[in-house]
């Protein structure tokens, strides 16, 4: 089983769903982002926050994957401030929902004084609510940004086991594990992290706090990287608790603390779930070993072209 | 409680539900909510319900079931979780007798709401006060492409019955066929028969034939009670080449229709004519099939 915190799956097809649960990916989690171009209205938020939240959960739960979110103003959007306060506005009305388990992505892009300002904002309604935080690095001056990042967070006195630096790579790992953060780590196909590099990663630094993820989005970057990389570290004989850690417990523990995201949901779900928004996972259902490259046959009453 | 209302009847399902401090922590929340209470007070209200109280099923008995028709006539809450209960009292315990009010506050909720809290919203339809003035948003939520929610308006809910005007009903038994839910739990099947569905039905059931695809029995309910001379050759078509279920629809379709040629129909299958008659299967056991 593995759980997958860093997914943008408004971006990806049933494809994609159909193949993340027959390799055993079990629960997924959708952080609230920027969508390739910038939005211009607070109602473009708030139908996204509420997509997420709901119709995405629901087309999860049909594929036998939870679904769970993070609500927040992304860095790049903080920039455009009648946009950032207006967002500032609604977010509390999507920070207790069902399902939500961090404030996020947060953090900075370009390290501009807005981007400061509503980051820091949003520390404290995290803090106030105790919900972990999701911070996105940024991909420029990446080393500094991160830092600031978490000295900010340590200022507004958040506790960093409730606090996830996402996006990491070999510069700036030592920095985020030594300070008491989360380290996760994006796998993409060819920028920031590739598998090999996670599996180095583990092989120097162990699991402790540290856990992998695909981000995968509307660009190239791949829904199976949790998978392929748990096979990776398989193959270079990291053992299996390690690879449990860092595909599965850690960030179920990170963002477990919110509350909102718990095993049983997919091991043992609620009634009301089972008849409503869950069709629950073939891998489970079966009981067979997760294999990466199973396809599921489609829906037979589907029209098909042959 | 005979005659109870219906925020009294779920508040003491939710507390019964739920340990003792849980449940004076919905009290407060509903005493709060009675009074002067701000939006934000809901929001936390409804927010804190599934952490507070948990979303097991209610598990209703039937005593519990009676009183809930006692209470509203058609109300069926026999699959409601303790979290839709609690949530729905929230709701109701902020009617203060302005209607534009209530019907703002609603929409707003069902605008923000995530995918537990539209089905549950939805499910409260009839129990809201002001019931003329929702009618465009239960329409919403019969047009979702999330089945549980096309369910929670169209399934065990007076609501559509008392308020859709004859196209939303059409569309939402024809959208019911088509999204694969059954017809059997929606409210008022029988009653809202009318030419204009039947022509839908018929319709739709040609476009699955001619793509090969399978047509429900249950389509043929809502086709009986008003079939034209078409509508009768294609209840003979099912008659003489469906599978057995899809033959005693057909004939219980037909044992519907006030029309002779229908008669003569039946006269021609007195096997599953004569089970039709005797209701064996009734609508519900082909539902179930």
């Amino acid at each position: 089983m593995f759980v997958d915190s860093h997914t943008h799956m408004i971006s990806r097809t049933t494809d994609d769903y159909e193949r993340m649960a027959a390799a055993g990916v079990v629960a997924c989690i959708e952080p609230a982002f920027w969508l390739g171009q910038p939005r211009t209205h607070v109602g473009s938020y708030i139908d996204y926050l509420s997509m997420i939240c709901g119709f995405e959960r629901f087309r999860a739960g049909q594929f036998g994957l939870r679904h769970y979110c993070t609500v927040g103003l992304n860095p790049k959007e903080a920039n455009n401030e009648e946009l950032a306060e207006a967002v500032m506005e609604i977010l509390p009305r999507y920070a207790l929902k069902e399902g939500v388990v961090a404030i996020g992505e947060l953090g900075y892009d370009e390290q501009s004084a807005l981007e400061d300002k509503y980051y820091r904002l949003q520390l404290e309604l995290a803090k106030e609510l105790s919900l972990p935080v999701m911070v996105h690095t940024p991909h420029r001056d990446k080393r500094q940004g991160t830092l600031r990042s978490m000295a900010v967070a340590l200022e507004h006195k958040l506790d960093p086991t409730y606090v996830v630096i996402d996006h990491n790579n070999e510069e700036t790992v030592r920095d985020v594990l030594d300070r008491g953060f989360w380290a996760a780590f994006s796998i993409y196909p060819f920028t920031k992290m590739g598998n090999e590099r996670m599996v180095e990663i583990v092989r120097t630094y162990g699991a402790e706090r540290i856990f992998c993820d695909s981000a995968c989005d509307w660009g190239v970057s791949d829904p199976l990287a949790v998978p392929k990389t748990a096979e990776l570290m398989r193959r270079a004989q990291i053992s299996e608790e390690h690879i449990r850690k860092v595909t599965y417990e850690n960030p179920l523990a990170a963002y477990g603390k919110s509350g909102q995201i718990n095993e049983q949901d997919w091991l043992n779900p609620p009634a009301i779930d089972q008849r409503t928004l869950y069709m629950g996972n073939s891998v489970l259902r079966g009981g067979q070993a997760p294999r990466i490259d199973d396809r599921k046959p489609g829906i037979d009453d589907n029209l098909k072209i042959a | 409680m005979p005659n109870a209302a219906p925020i009294d009847l779920l508040s003491a399902w939710a507390v019964r539900s739920v340990p003792t401090d849980a449940a004076r922590w919905f009290q407060q929340q509903v005493t709060i909510l009675r009074s002067t209470a701000s939006e934000k007070d809901l929001y936390l209200a409804l927010g804190y319900a599934i952490r507070r109280l948990g979303k097991a099923d209610l598990g209703l008995a039937s005593e519990d079931l009676l009183a809930a028709r006692a209470a509203r006539p058609g109300w069926n809450p026999s699959d409601w979780s303790i979290d839709q209960a609690a949530r729905l009292a929230f709701i109701l315990a902020t009617d203060n007798g302005d209607a534009a009010k209530f019907k703002v506050r609603l929409e707003q909720l069902f605008r923000t709401a995530d995918v537990g809290e539209l089905i549950t919203f939805y499910r409260g339809l009839p129990l809201y006060p002001y019931a003329e003035l929702h009618v465009a948003r239960a329409r919403e939520g019969t047009r979702s492409a999330m089945q549980p929610i096309f369910e929670a308006v169209a399934h065990r809910n007076p609501y559509p019955l008392e308020q859709f005007d004859e196209n939303a009903w059409n569309h939402m038994v024809l959208k019911a066929l088509f999204v694969g839910s059954k017809l059997d739990p929606i409210q008022g099947l029988d009653r809202r028969a009318n030419p204009g569905l039947m022509r839908m039905l018929c319709d739709y059931a040609h476009e699955r034939w001619a793509a090969s695809r399978p047509v429900s029995p249950e389509l043929w309910r809502c086709v009986g009670p008003h079939a034209d001379m078409r509508a009768l050759d294609d209840l003979a078509h099912v008659l003489s080449a469906g599978s057995l279920i899809e033959r005693q629809a057909a004939a219980l379709a037909l044992s519907a229709s006030p029309s002779p040629a229908a008669r003569e129909l039946l006269a021609r299958v007195p096997e599953v004519a004569g089970a039709a008659a005797a209701g064996c299967p009734g609508w519900a056991a082909i539902a179930a099939s």
